[in-house]
Formats: C-alpha cells, structure tokens, sequence
C-alpha cells in the first residue's frame, strides 16, 4: 500500500507542469505584458511600413527604380550556391545562398536580389550562377537587354533546370 | 485511491495531448506556391521572408503592398489583385507565427465579416477559431468552429475536423470528440497523433478500457518519424503509469519499457520501471532501469529522484553497506547540485541569464529553443532546458527575444535617419545652386518651343484648309517669290511709263504666266511634299516633347529627392524614440518576470535538493547502521579468522545486527527513496539523454539483469 501511495505520488506529479514562479507571477501579469509586448510589435510595423515608403521615395524614385527578383522553378534540379548581377558591365549585386533561403526559393518566394537606380533606356543585364544540379557542379551565365521606362522597372530572374529566363514585370 | 488518481491520469494525459498541440501545424502542409502561378513579386517576396521565419520582415513587406492596394482608385489594376485573399490571410498567418494573436484575430475577423466567397469564409472561421484554441480561450473557440457552414476547403479536409476534435475535448465534449477522431484514425498525415488524442478522449470519456486499447494501438505504431515515435512514446508512458497505478504493475513494465531509451520520455519511463519492479518486489530489476537513469543529467527531476531509489532498492536487498555508499554518493551530488543552484540563482540575479540567451548565434535557425540546451554549461544556463518546460516561460523567453530584435531594429532605424538627413543635406547642396540657372534655360527654352508648336500647328491649319480651297501661291518656292515680286516691279514700271512697247509686256506677262504656270501645275506635288514636311516635323515635335517632358520629370525628380522630407522624417523619428523608450520599458519589465520565474524554478529546485538531501542523510546513516549490526551478527556467528563476505570495501560499515523494519516509520530509508518524486514532463523534449552529468559517479551494474532491455529503437 505504501508503494501505491508513493507512486500516486509520482504520477501526480508528472501531470503537474511546474509553476513554483507562480507566487511571484501570475497569469494576469503575463498576460498583460504579452498583450503590451503585441501593442509595441504592431507599433514598430507601423514604423517599418512607413519607413519602406519612405525609403523608397528617397532612394529610388519611380523614374531610375529597377528591382532584380530571383525566383527557382518548382521542377527545377538547379540549387544555386551563389549568384552575381551585373548591369551594363558593372557589378550590381552577388549572393551567396543559405540553407534556409533556398528552402524559401524553393516553396515559391521571390528573393529580391537588389534594387537600384538606372537611367531610361536599354540596359544589359547579365547574371551568373554557381551551383549543384543533382551531384553535378553546374555554373551558368544569361544576359537579357531590359528597357527601362519612365515608370518603376522589376526583371524576374527565374532559374530553371534548362537555364535562367527572364521576364520583364 | 483509484477516484482521487483518475484527475491525475487525465491531466497527466492533457499535458501530453497538449504538448502534441503543435500538430495541428505541422499537420497543415505549407502552401506552396509555384512562381508560374506568382503575379505580385513583392508578394512573393513576403512569403520568401515568411520561409525563413524572418515574420518580422514578411508582415512589414506585406503590410506595405496591402496599405498601398487600398489606397488606389483601382485596386483591381495592382498586380497584388490576384492574390489579395492570400495576402489577407497570410498576413494573419504570419501574425500569428510572430505571436501578435490580438492583431490576427482582428485580421481574421474582418475577411468574415467581408462579403467573401464561402469556402474563403470558412478558412477565415476555421483561422480564427485556431487562435482562440492556441489562446486557451476554449469557449470562443467552440463557439468559433460552430460557424462554419457549406464548403469547407480541400486543404483543410483533415484538419478542420482535428482542431474541432480538439476543442471539442477542451470543452468537455468527449463523445463528440471521439466520433470525429475515430474517422480521423486512419489518416496517413495525423498519424500518431488522431489516435493518441482518441485514446485521451476515451480515457476523459470513462471507456477506461477502450482508452487503454487505443493507446496500446498507438504504443505499437511503426514509423521513421521523430514526431510519430515520441506520440508512441506518449502512449506507451500514459499506459504504463496507469497500469502502475491500477496495480498492474507487471503489464505496466510491457509498455515502460517500449519507450525509448533516447526519447523525450525516457527518463520518466526509466524510473516508472523501476517503480513497476519494485512494486512487484523485484528490486534487482528495478535497479536496471534505475541505474541506468542514475548516469544521465541530474538536472533532471527523474534523475535527482532515481539517486535516492536506487539506495532504496539495495536497501530492500539488504545490500545495506552498498545502500549507505549510494546515499553518500547521493548526498555529495545533491549538494554540488546546490552549490550549483546557488551560483545560478546569483548569476540570474546579477543579469547574467538575460545576456547569454540574447546571444544572436543561438537565433540562426528555427530550432533556436533546441540551440539554447546547447549552450555552454554557465551557472546561467544550466537549467534553462528544464525551465523550457514551462509554456509561460517559453513564452516569456520568445517575448524578450521580439523585444531584442526590435530594440536592434529601432537603433538601426534611428541611424539610417541620420544617414537620410546628411542624404538630403547633400542633395540639396547640389541642387540648390543648379537650379535656379536651369530654371531660367528652361524657361527660354519652354517659349521658344512653345513658339514653334504654334507655328506648326497654323501650317497644319493651312494645309486643312488648303484641301479644300486650293491655295497654290501658298506654296510657291522663295525663288518664285523673288521672280514674281520682280516681274510685279517691271509691271509697275511699265505701268509708269505708259504702258511701253507691246512686245516687252508680253514678254512680261509671259514670265509672268511662267511662274503661275509653274505653280500651278506642280500644286499637288508641292501639297503632297509639304504633308510629308508637316510629317516629319510631327516627328522632331514628339522627340522634343519627349525630351521635355523628361526634363521635366528630372527637374521634378531632383528637387523631390531633397525637398518634402523634412516632416516625415521628424514624424518617424519621434515615432522611433517612443518606441525605443517603450521597448525598454518592457525588455526591463519583461526581463525582470523572466529572472522572477527562474529565480523561483530554481529556488524550488533548491528546496527540493535539500529535502533530498535530509531525507539520505538520514537514510545514510540508517543503513549504516544495519549494515553494522549485520556484519556484528555475521561475525557472531563466524570464527573470527573467516574472511568477512559482506565487507566489500574500507568505505562500508561493519556488519550490525538489523532489526529495523523497511517500511516503518523508524525506517526513513523506505519513505525516503520517492518521497518527492515530481519529475515534471517535458513535453517539449527536455532531455540531454546519456550524458552523464558532473559529479555523477558510474554506477556498478546491477547483479541482475534479466529483464528485457527497453526498446532501444
């Protein structure tokens, strides 16, 4: 009987979650600071949009905007290590990819590799890439003219098993 | 007995149910969106951030787009049109992920109450009713998931019917409960988990044995998945300790001993085996288990607890020289365990906790949680997978991380203003004197352009009008001009001298009639030239107007880049400053709570280190004592020349003679060994398996060990 008592004691204790704080604090309190933890959260994303607005405004304005995105088909075998941007011969952007940007490339996010200012007009665009297709080691390079209006411009770059494509948004 | 442990059953089951909660998640494949199907790449690239688990940065994105579609005239234009549903939800996704329930709630609430499509409603009703189960909010929750009407959305087949089954056991509607995750047993991708919930639910429902073949189903489930196995984990340990506690302490040994060794739940297995063994008397079996579980981290309550059980079993073994070594062992690691907690309660209370979890290696990756129990072993830290265990104190601990990052980004934010303003300064530095000299240009320039505009547009007026009233002295050529205004001079001279000779005026009219003839006769060729004139001036006017048109937008453009920044710029910043003030507020406060609840783990811990220790002290000395008198009575009845069995090292007692009774109440050592055994759950997985902790000495092998080894899988 002894040894019952004892494991009642054991297994009522396993269902208890430990709460020896819980003199000191109480659930009310983690409540509300939680529900001020949230208040200040939706604060700083107010900043933060309108931050982005404003960034935009003053650093790329609509007329010289030109945004390069890096989206990886769905199919595609392809697993860039790195990629490098160039625009009219001069370098724009490189990245190297981690682990955890390529699972997001790969479950259909768009990576925006950079943006920047050009003037209207033709520009060349030429990318390159270092990366794995299957066991293989696989580099390619693609270039593509863009024409830049007087509105903002975004080129897609979109790496596929067969090479990269382009697509003007 | 078997009334008052029932509550302690079901809540030892809801504890573990609710650890499964995270399920219902992981259940839900993560919609994937493929990049043909993409029309808004900002959108895009809110999800590439919400990948990463950077929700911070996928909530701001989206918020953005959002607040910039409802500003248009014609939302229905923007590229984000096409995906404003998921735009809407996702943000409320993402919310949740970043731990802004209120927000999302609110979110949630307006696609609802919005003249949406069904299947879109439901989606939203089965969202909000999540949250409000995720907030332990079970009533709004039920209330919620009893909205849902029509078509509900193939992506949530199987887990509408999960959640539902979920707050439908919160609520005390296990019939109902039941109904729905017996259909849901059999699904591939709630394995492990429908079961195991249905088997509570029958437990919670009073089919006791029902509940207990439903989990035995569970205890054999066969899968590679870590998930899956700590759900068979899950069942088996249930069973076990309800077998134990119904008495059946030999077939709680058959399902303690399928948990792993390498589990979550281990340790708690462990130790229940070596109570189904001791129960049944067979404390040389129960010391397999227990030894076993002697080597792992003491941090552990179920280790803290085994290192008075075993002693206790070789008490029960009259092995009472090797009993009073074990609480002695016991004893010196319980106060190196309180030095150890005293050390860590004064680094916690000296601030130190806060600043080695802020550590941003540790926030590399998703499994940050699983990254702090690798932490160097600082008198800060040493708990803190222990303290894990507590939600409250997770939750703490994630609110003080949001608030790091935020009080990072803010100080970020307040230098890149700094960095606009010099931006603007420059700018206007150089525009400035520009300007005004380009003004002027362009002023002369814009009315002389204008000027031309207008003479082109009474050439294209006169053409008009030459179409239908031909006007060939319209067109004729600068020298016929000059040779009729020459004949007219030599008409009027002849006229001056009375007529003159007949001959020359013919010759006169002659030229005359030359040059009209002339004219006349190439009109339509002229006509047709001048259009083509008119034509290509069309074309210089276009290229002019382009090239004004975008000068001016660079006139624009320039004096905009430095010009109307001022009040944004000083509006954020006063934004930034309180925000940083109440982040700082908060991270002290929140800080403060975080510090409190350890402080008190920890104390308690303490507390309990020190019942422990009392009761093997004198445990301790009671086996000395038997041990003693046994080897006295030994000795009584041996030549005092036979070597001594019993005396196995300089460290153990001579033999006494025993006489004290195991289970009275002047034979501490029996109360003592499980006391307080409250080895808390750790649901989350709290267990740094077979690392033997410091200051733990190996333990000798137990003489027998003929039990079946637990699954080692």
């Amino acid at each position: 009987m002894q040894m019952k008592k004892l494991i009642a004691m054991l297994f009522a204790a396993c269902a208890v979650l430990p709460n020896a704080y819980a003199e000191q604090v109480s659930k009310e309190q983690i409540k509300g600071l939680d529900e001020q933890v949230q208040d200040i959260k939706k604060d700083v994303l107010e900043i933060s949009a309108e931050l982005n607005q404003l960034e935009e405004k003053l650093l790329y304005p609509s007329n010289t905007e030109i945004a390069f995105f890096v989206s990886l088909e769905k199919s595609s075998t392809l697993e860039p290590d790195a990629i490098e941007l160039k625009v009219d011969d001069k370098d724009m952007a490189t990245h190297i990819y981690s682990f955890k940007e390529l699972e997001a490339l790969r479950r259909g996010g768009v990576q925006r590799l950079f943006t920047g200012n050009v003037r209207t007009g033709e520009h060349k665009v030429l990318i390159n890439i270092i990366g794995k297709s299957g066991a293989f080691k696989k580099t390619d390079n693609a270039s593509y003219v863009v024409k830049k209006g007087v509105g903002p411009q975004f080129l897609e770059i979109r790496l596929t098993s067969s090479g990269v494509e382009f697509k003007d948004w | 007995m078997r009334a008052t442990l029932l509550p302690a059953i079901v809540a030892l089951a809801v504890v573990l149910a609710a650890a499964g909660d995270g399920r219902a998640e992981d259940a839900a494949p993560a919609k994937k969106l493929d990049s043909s199907e993409l029309r808004d790449l900002y959108f895009g690239e809110a999800l590439f951030q919400a990948y990463q688990g950077n929700y911070f940065d996928a909530i701001s994105r989206l918020d953005t787009e959002l607040t910039q579609y409802y500003g248009l005239d014609e939302p229905g234009l923007n590229s984000l049109f096409h995906h404003i549903n998921s735009a809407e939800f996702d943000v409320g996704d993402f919310e949740l992920y970043y731990r802004m329930h209120k927000r999302a709630g609110r979110a949630i609430k307006a696609v609802i109450e919005g003249n949406v499509a069904e299947e879109i409603r439901n989606e939203a009703i089965y969202r909000l009713a999540k949250i409000y189960y995720q907030k332990q909010q079970p009533q709004a929750a039920l209330e919620t998931i009893e909205k849902l009407q029509g078509k509900i959305p193939e992506r949530l087949r199987l887990e509408e019917p999960f959640l539902r089954a979920q707050i439908y056991m919160e609520n005390g509607k296990f019939p109902q409960a039941i109904e729905l995750l017996t259909k849901l047993d059999s699904a591939v991708e709630l394995k492990g988990y429908a079961g195991y919930n249905l088997g509570v639910a029958l437990f919670l429902n009073g089919n006791e044995q029902q509940g207990i073949a439903q989990l035995e189903k569970v205890g054999l489930l066969e899968s590679d998945d870590e998930k899956v196995l700590a759900m068979r984990d899950k069942a088996n340990l249930v069973l076990g300790f309800r077998l134990l506690e119904a008495g059946q302490a030999q077939n709680a040994k058959v399902y303690l001993y399928r948990v792993r060794l390498d589990g979550p739940f281990s340790n708690k297995a462990l130790l229940g085996a070596g109570w189904a063994s001791a129960e049944l008397g067979e404390f040389e079996r129960a010391l397999v288990p227990w030894t076993r579980l002697a080597k792992r981290n003491i941090t552990d309550r179920s280790v803290q607890e085994v290192l008075l059980g075993v002693p206790y079993a070789y008490s029960k073994l009259e092995v009472h020289g090797q009993a009073a070594v074990k609480y002695g062992l016991a004893l010196d690691i319980y106060s190196k365990e309180i030095e150890r907690l005293d050390s860590s309660i004064a680094s916690i209370r000296k601030g130190a906790f806060l600043k080695a979890v802020v550590r941003e290696e540790l926030k590399e990756d998703k499994n940050w949680l699983i990254n702090l129990r690798n932490l160097p072993d600082t008198p800060e830290t040493y708990y803190l997978a222990q303290m894990m265990a507590s939600h409250d104190f997770q939750e703490s601990l994630k609110n003080y991380f949001d608030l790091e990052e935020l009080r990072v980004r803010l100080e970020h934010w307040a230098d890149y203003l700094n960095a606009y303003d010099e931006m603007i300064k420059i700018r206007g530095a150089y525009y400035e004197p520009l300007l005004p000299e380009i003004e002027q240009r362009f002023r002369q320039l814009d009315s002389l352009m204008k000027l031309r505009v207008e003479q082109r547009d009474k050439l294209q007026a006169r053409l008009k009008k030459m179409l239908v009233a031909p006007r060939p002295d319209f067109l004729i050529t600068v020298e016929e001009r000059t040779l009729l205004q020459r004949v007219t001079a030599l008409e009027a001279a002849l006229a001056a001298a009375g007529g003159g000779d007949a001959a020359l005026r013919q010759r006169v009219a002659r030229l005359k009639g030359l040059v009209s003839w002339k004219v006349d006769i190439e009109y339509d060729e002229r006509f047709t030239r001048a259009t083509e004139h008119l034509a290509q001036l069309d074309d210089h006017v276009k290229k002019l107007n382009e090239i004004y048109h975008s000068f001016v937008r660079t006139r624009q453009a320039a004096t905009q880049s430095y010009k109307g920044f001022d009040q944004p710029l000083q509006r954020l910043r006063i934004k930034i400053r309180n925000a940083q003030e109440k982040v700082q507020i908060l991270m002290a406060g929140q800080g403060h709570m975080i510090e409190v609840m350890a402080i008190g783990e920890l104390e308690e811990r303490r507390k309990r280190m020190e019942e422990y220790q009392v009761k093997a002290r004198f445990a301790m000395a009671e086996s000395y004592d038997r041990a003693t008198k046994e080897k006295q009575e030994k000795q009584k009845d041996q030549p005092e020349n036979t070597p001594d069995p019993g005396a196995k090292s300089a460290a153990e007692p001579a033999p006494v003679e025993s006489g004290a009774t195991p289970g009275g109440a002047a034979a501490p050592a029996v109360e003592v060994a499980p006391a307080s055994p409250s080895a808390a759950p750790e649901p989350a997985g709290g267990v740094r398996d077979d690392r033997p902790a410091d200051g733990v000495p190996a333990e000798p092998t137990p003489a027998p060990a003929q039990e079946p080894p637990p699954n080692t899988e």
